[in-house]
């Protein structure tokens, strides 16, 4: 049913690293991101991904649910890394064909690109694995409230975010309703070319957005009805707090970033 | 006792514009409404469409606000701009679709919403969702998306809440109007319990009969006017004037009017099953 669809890709597991704080988390995948940004070589890698697979096995996210996440930017990684053999002209050749020619430097580069971004998708969307749509989102604005100073609107960032997870489902229940009553008049969505029915979709989005509209108008009249005006003076049910956990996972993001230097 | 509402000759337009944006016509909503409530008391607007009913219950909390007259909220006037807020506190609103009044993607945290707003101390709030999904009985959906229950289901976590705001007053806005038989029930139930059991001064627009025979006094609002006023049996007695508006009176009601109008000595003055059976049975 199009009503239970979720959001993202979180994977309740109850595991201390679902647990831990959504800012912490968030702060941790930086550091492993510029960790492996850092990193040039592939003792470097081993470890990254040892560390990686640690984090995997506390998660209890199983390992195929993450490489899953990998099917969808298989293009983009082949695409790169074939364009890195290709294209590097430094070093040894060792096969050319035409304009094509592969050197041991490219094919050492392009291993090291291909690995770089494999590590990078699966460790960031273990940040979304674990953590969901509504921490994330109080993490996002809590992490962003020192900026409010230099006039980055956190809480309205925040409050944005949250409503759109509140309402995309909603959104596409109408949308299978529109669609349903225009079939129901003899409106033809299937057959057709890609172009045809592109067409086709016109007549919905008209119904659509103007269902969004009247949606919000009577949404913030409802939030104004219940006293909202902003995020000034605003108090949270759940204020996040740093706890233990948070600050051994710091400990080791920060010896994690270490060891990625001196590597 | 006090009168927590005093409205006084309200005056309310509606403006359509045209492609130049000037005005094209004025429709007039409110035409010198007065109504008075009284703190605790159960009252139901009852009003065809057009009759200005739910217009009347936006000018309650400062969503909208009268072109002409005075209007007095809880001792606070509503037409000072810089006291809406005091207002908002006290007179909590429940409106018609329930999905377009839940903000979060938790049922607590969207009851915590309103208190959170007001500033008030986590450890409070806490206590206060706890308390308001217990008393419309939806505690077990706590932790749920709102997206997975029913129409009735949200209306409540709707009326939670406003009372995790701790009002004096609520005004439910048509909130029957889209749910289903038994959704409608359970909010209604839910009303009486919040104004026999709390004390809270309960206003409810609606234009089902059914769901005006629970009140303690019934205001029949027509083409921005109060047209009648008093307790469901002397208001349902009307039976030709309400036909003439174009409402409804409960099935009882209407048979004993028919009972009296082929000529038999029976009251109108009747609303339940028993009632009307026991008067019938006594006829000769």
């Amino acid at each position: 049913m199009i009503r239970d669809i979720t959001i993202g890709q979180y994977y309740p597991s109850g595991s201390p690293i679902h647990k831990l704080d959504p800012r912490t988390k968030i702060l941790v995948t930086f550091a492993y991101i510029i960790g492996l940004f850092l990193i040039n070589q592939f003792i470097g890698y081993v470890f990254v991904a040892a560390c990686f697979y640690g984090v995997v096995k506390v998660s209890k996210v199983p390992l195929k649910f993450m490489l899953k996440g990998l099917k969808s930017i298989m293009f983009i990684l082949l695409f790169t890394v074939v364009l890195n053999v290709f294209f590097t002209t430094t070093g040894n050749e060792i096969w050319s064909w035409g304009f094509l020619k592969v050197t041991d430097d490219g094919l050492i580069i392009a291993a090291k690109m291909g690995i770089r971004l494999a590590l990078l998708i699966v460790g960031s969307s273990l940040l979304t694995l674990t953590t969901s749509p509504i921490e994330l989102t109080d993490g996002i604005e809590s992490l962003l409230s020192p900026f409010r100073k230099i006039g980055v609107p956190a809480h309205e960032i925040a409050m944005m975010m949250s409503i759109a997870l509140r309402f995309i489902p909603i959104l596409l229940e109408e949308t299978d309703k529109i669609m349903k009553a225009q079939m129901a008049r003899g409106a033809d969505f299937e057959s057709g070319n890609i172009i045809q029915r592109a067409k086709a979709m016109i007549p919905i989005m008209v119904p659509l957005f103007i269902s969004a509209f009247r949606r919000a108008e009577e949404l913030a009249m409802a939030m104004e009805a219940r006293c909202y005006r902003g995020g000034v003076g605003r108090t949270r049910l759940n204020s996040l707090i740093y706890k233990k956990g948070d600050y051994i996972a710091f400990g080791i993001g920060i010896l994690f970033l270490v060891i990625c230097i001196l590597l | 006792m006090n009168n927590i509402i005093d409205a006084n000759n309200l005056v309310f337009e509606y403006y359509n514009y045209d492609d130049n944006g000037e005005v094209k016509d004025t429709i007039r909503a409110l035409e010198g409404t007065s109504i008075q409530v009284k703190e605790g008391e159960f009252v139901v607007i009852l009003g065809h469409n057009g009759s200005g009913k739910s217009t009347f219950a936006k000018h309650l909390n400062g969503i909208l606000s009268p072109k002409e007259g005075t209007l007095v909220v809880c001792g606070i006037d509503a037409l000072d701009k810089d006291k809406t807020w005091d207002i908002r506190k006290e007179v909590g609103m429940v409106f018609q679709n329930p999905d377009n009044q839940i903000v979060a993607t938790i049922i607590e945290e969207d009851v915590a919403f309103g208190p959170e707003n007001l500033g008030i101390e986590p450890t409070e709030i806490r206590k206060r969702v706890d308390e308001a999904l217990e008393t419309v009985g939806m505690t077990e959906y706590m932790k749920d998306s709102p997206n997975k229950l029913s129409g009735g289901q949200k209306q409540r976590i709707a009326i939670a809440g406003v009372i995790a705001m701790k009002p004096r007053c609520i005004v439910f806005d048509e909130s029957t109007a889209m749910l289903d038989p038994i959704g409608r029930r359970q909010v209604m139930s839910t009303m009486e319990k919040l104004n026999k059991e709390y004390g809270i001064t309960i206003i409810h627009i609606t234009h089902y009969m059914q769901e005006a025979i629970l009140a303690d006094r019934i205001v029949v609002m027509d083409k921005g006017h109060v047209i009648m006023e008093g307790t469901p049996r002397e208001v349902f007695k009307e039976v030709k004037t309400l036909k003439e508006i174009g409402l409804d009176v409960p099935d009882t009601t209407y048979l004993a009017y028919l009972l009296q109008e082929a000529g038999f000595n029976i009251s109108t003055e009747l609303l339940t099953v028993e009632e009307v059976t026991k008067a019938i049975c006594q006829l000769q």
